[in-house]
């Protein structure tokens, strides 16, 4: 498991390798936290290349979403496959996030 | 009920680094018994790593010298895993928060036990040689 970030254009790309659980959600949540330190304001989370995601790594989602938003900035979502659309929609989250088929979409959207 | 056979019994140290072997291994056996694919990609293992996490995390209170053992029995019926760890156990029955009403949306903790209820067909907690959450998943 690992994350890889990347920059297109103004947003911030945060690749997420594997699973998001428990045992890395603070890896995540440093990385953008840096980068939002340095004054980036749009980030984009790409889970095309995700396993699966447990309850700690929404949590870090919403954590992350709350401080991107204190700082002006905003957070999307793209690429989640079946399981973890699933499980946005169990959990309600949903609605809370914004959520794009594919990257290009997503990057679009800001 | 046919017959029931152990499927998985191992003990981790009380650390959420081996949850990922644990449940790379579970998934493994999932599909092995020909469980339908997405119970296995989704729902054992979001489940399995809420259990693994919260018996490490909060059972063990993240003390390393504790352990966690997990079992999987499965028969023709059903595929049940206990999750056993050392602490005192808690109250299932709780009126914990519901974290999908819209207050509860931004919350960042508190929806573990929310999975497992959702994911899995059962999910029991009981004194056994330690705090057992016991997962069931029925088979069809």
């Amino acid at each position: 498991m690992s994350f890889s970030i990347s920059k297109q254009g103004e947003v911030v790309v945060v690749d997420v390798e594997g699973q998001l659980i428990v045992g890395n959600r603070q890896e995540l949540k440093q990385k953008v936290l840096d980068e939002l330190e340095k004054g980036e304001k749009k980030f984009l989370i790409d889970f095309s290349q995700t396993g699966y995601i447990d309850s700690s790594g929404l949590g870090v989602l919403v954590s992350l979403s709350k401080k991107i938003r204190e700082q002006g900035g905003e957070l999307r979502l793209a690429n989640l496959n079946d399981d973890l659309q699933t499980l946005f929609e169990l959990t309600k989250l949903d609605t809370l996030f914004q959520i794009s088929d594919t990257r290009e979409r997503a990057l679009e959207s800001f | 009920m046919g017959d029931s056979r152990v499927a998985l019994d191992v003990e981790i140290p009380s650390d959420v680094r081996y949850i990922e072997g644990v449940i790379e291994l579970a998934t493994r056996k999932c599909r092995e018994l020909s469980i339908p694919p997405r119970k296995c990609s989704l729902n054992v293992r979001v489940a399995l790593t809420e259990a693994l996490s919260n018996a490490i995390l909060r059972g063990n209170g993240d003390a390393a010298d504790k352990h966690v053992r997990v079992r999987a029995v499965v028969n023709d019926d059903s595929l049940v895993f206990d999750v056993t760890d050392e602490g005192p156990g808690f109250d299932l029955s709780a009126d914990w928060p519901d974290p999908t009403k819209p207050e509860n949306l931004m919350m960042e903790d508190g929806r573990g036990l929310f999975l497992m209820q959702r994911l899995m067909d059962r999910v029991e907690r009981f004194q056994s040689d330690g705090n057992v959450v016991r997962l069931t998943l029925f088979r069809e």
